[in-house]
């Protein structure tokens, strides 16, 4: 089963005032079969964590490590990331003019697994995949994301992570900007992936209520680039009642 | 930066937009037009018509003197096309606009004509080749397609040297005529081009320009009507690499009723000093009631040293018209594109690769001739792959 390991890990981005340290010492083990939640209000550096690992050029590791199955991450390039078996669900994804899903979808399934897909049998798991999402088949023919509306854009997502299968999936607040039917839909997706037994899942959420719909076994309060405190999903609960403001207190001592 | 908009009877003349555009100094319609060189004084590049290209590269075409060699002109078709060579100023529908058209106009001794027969319906396209030999030369095409005929006709530019060229295009009435003009030659090559077009009373027009090689090309290309319910589809894809210079300049005449035009180009640039040039002109006039015309250019910029320069130009003189409007736009390659694709597994060149393929798919949709299609297609993927080995080696050198 696979682990992926952050240890240590400082981050900084580049500003107009010198470089600012976002992440201060992130440690966090994610394990096959676990489904980890970070919590944190705005700024806490939760989305930075998740590009982080996932290779965005905009931040700069200053130290510690972050390893898949003993592989140093690191040192991988975007894709290579991706095909050692990251995948980051994004917040804001991106729209690609003049590609289609369709093209788009077999393009990253042929440089994971390193072999084109089957015809038949591909072009069923898409629909599917669609169906799944409750997405209409004729999105598999429009230009990725344009024009998707803010929940189409997150289901689209949840059938690339269906589709792609990855060992470990990082969810950047996927649920924020959902209704609750969506929400509901995009739950069930990621429920399914996780159901395989040996996918770890790093949901990254402001909000406790997809909590609701996704069971997580662990939660990690994010405030100021660290881990303030860890728990069960005991944890959620209090914060879904009393909400960060503990945790800011703590932190500004 | 993007600029769209639709307008409709503003009553604005010279209307225009864009960086460093400043309002022309005359409409665009009083801009004259001559058979006779001495009546274009030679450029020194401060001109509205040559403030954008490099006239000092430019001056064995501005000179008035006969070419030092014929460019190898090579026309064949399917049955029923007839191919002649014709004198040089047998038809006058194009009406010499600058210097060079002028030079081109007087020194190219003889035309080769394509006569596409009245109600001819061509099963396989036309090809001519123009070849340039390494030397300073004229070529006169002739493009006349009969009443309610339907061709594709492929002009394809290569070779080396020098060229100044006249294409002359009418459209019959009820005909249906593409004309694709490919400008690919070597990489030290010049080509000046003036394109004019006369569509017909209820003539369809597609006007497609591909311009991939050259050090400068510059391709003007004017449509008129002549008569009411012409339409014509303007289509521009160029890619313009380090010490290229790719400049089109079209000019819309919507002088008769119920014409439409429809102008898309778009263009992609990589390398230092690769630049593009695009002027959109449209002119309704105000005897053109029912006009419904749009210009659109986009430009992509993939590596920096790149520049594109992007002005269109809408007059309108009457106000019943269908509808008017223009866009333009100029945007760096997106990072956070190549980034959602590289999250996604696919490597870096290859995600490039989809990016820019993305930017032109619509556009070679609308070329409507696969052979060129594929062809445009090869050529991308070739100047991409040099583009990618341009940002590695810059990667090493930052790396160093």
């Amino acid at each position: 089963m696979a682990t992926l390991e952050i240890r240590d890990l400082h981050v900084s981005v580049d500003t107009e005032n010198g470089p600012k340290e976002i992440l201060r010492g992130v440690d966090l083990t994610i394990a096959g079969g676990q489904t980890h939640a970070i919590m944190g209000p705005n700024g806490s550096g939760k989305s930075t964590l998740a590009y982080s690992i996932a290779g965005h050029p905009k931040y700069n590791i200053t130290s510690g490590t972050v390893t898949l199955d003993g592989e140093d991450v690191l040192d991988m390039a975007v894709d290579e990331r991706a095909r050692a078996g990251l995948f980051l669900a994004m917040q804001y994804p991106v729209e690609v003019p003049g590609v289609s899903v369709a093209n788009f979808l077999r393009t990253a399934k042929t440089a994971i697994d390193g072999e084109a897909p089957k015809l038949r049998t591909w072009v069923k798991d898409v629909n599917t995949a669609l169906a799944d999402l409750e997405m209409d088949p004729e999105f598999a023919q429009r230009n990725v994301n344009e024009g998707f509306s803010g929940g189409e854009k997150k289901r689209h997502e949840i059938v690339q992570l269906e589709l792609l299968n990855p060992k470990i999936a990082i969810l950047d607040e996927t649920d924020s900007g959902l209704d609750i039917d969506a929400l509901k839909v995009v739950s069930t997706g990621v429920n399914r992936f996780a159901e395989q037994g040996d996918k770890g899942v790093l949901l990254i959420t402001h909000y406790t209520r997809i909590l609701r719909y996704i069971k997580p076994d662990f939660v990690h309060v994010f405030v100021d680039g660290r881990v303030a405190e860890e728990g069960g999903p005991e944890l959620a609960d209090e914060l879904e009642a009393n909400g960060y403001e503990r945790f800011l207190k703590a932190a500004a001592k | 930066m993007t600029a769209s908009e639709t307008l409709v009877a503003t009553g604005n003349r010279a209307h225009s937009h864009g960086p460093g555009s400043p309002v022309p100094l005359q409409a665009r319609s009083e801009r004259p037009t001559s058979y006779d060189v001495a009546d274009f004084p030679v450029p020194n590049g401060r001109e509205e018509e040559w403030r954008f290209t490099p006239v000092k590269a430019l001056k064995a075409l501005f000179a008035d003197e006969p070419g030092t060699e014929i460019p190898k002109v090579d026309a064949s078709g399917p049955d029923g096309v007839v191919i002649e060579t014709v004198a040089a100023d047998s038809l006058k529908v194009g009406r010499p606009q600058d210097r060079t058209a002028a030079v081109a106009w007087t020194h190219a001794a003889e035309a080769v004509a394509v006569r596409i027969p009245v109600e001819a319906e061509l099963t396989e396209p036309v090809h001519v080749n123009v070849a340039g030999l390494g030397a300073r030369g004229f070529s006169h095409l002739i493009v006349d397609a009969g009443r309610h005929s339907r061709a594709i006709v492929i002009i394809d530019h290569t070779g080396a040297g020098e060229l100044g060229s006249n294409v002359e295009i009418v459209v019959g009435d009820g005909a249906d005529l593409r004309v694709v003009s490919i400008q690919q030659g070597d990489h030290e090559s010049i080509h000046l081009a003036q394109h004019d077009a006369l569509v017909g009373r209820d003539a369809k027009l597609h006007h497609v320009v591909v311009t991939l090689g050259g050090k400068v090309v510059r391709v003007n290309t004017n449509v008129r009507y002549a008569g009411p319910g012409g339409d014509a589809d303007l289509v521009g894809v160029y890619f313009a690499e380090s010490g290229q210079h790719h400049e089109h300049r079209l000019f819309v005449d919507h002088e008769a009723t119920h014409c439409k035009s429809n102008v898309l180009y778009k263009g992609a640039l990589a390398g230092d000093n690769a630049r593009s040039v695009w002027i959109g002109d449209v002119l309704i006039r105000a005897a053109a009631e029912g006009t419904d015309t749009f210009e659109l250019n986009r430009n992509l910029v993939l590596t920096d040293g790149a520049r594109a320069d992007s002005v269109p130009n809408l007059e309108i003189e009457t106000g019943e018209i269908e509808g008017a409007g223009h866009a333009s736009a100029t945007g760096r390659f997106d990072d956070e594109q190549l980034f959602y694709l590289q999250a996604r597994g696919i490597p870096e060149d290859a995600a490039r690769r989809l990016v820019v393929s993305g930017f032109f798919n619509d556009i070679i949709g609308k070329i409507g001739v696969p052979e060129v299609a594929e062809h445009l297609h090869e050529v991308i993927e070739e100047k991409l792959a040099r583009t990618a080995e341009l940002s590695t080696s810059a990667k090493a050198v930052i790396g160093q």
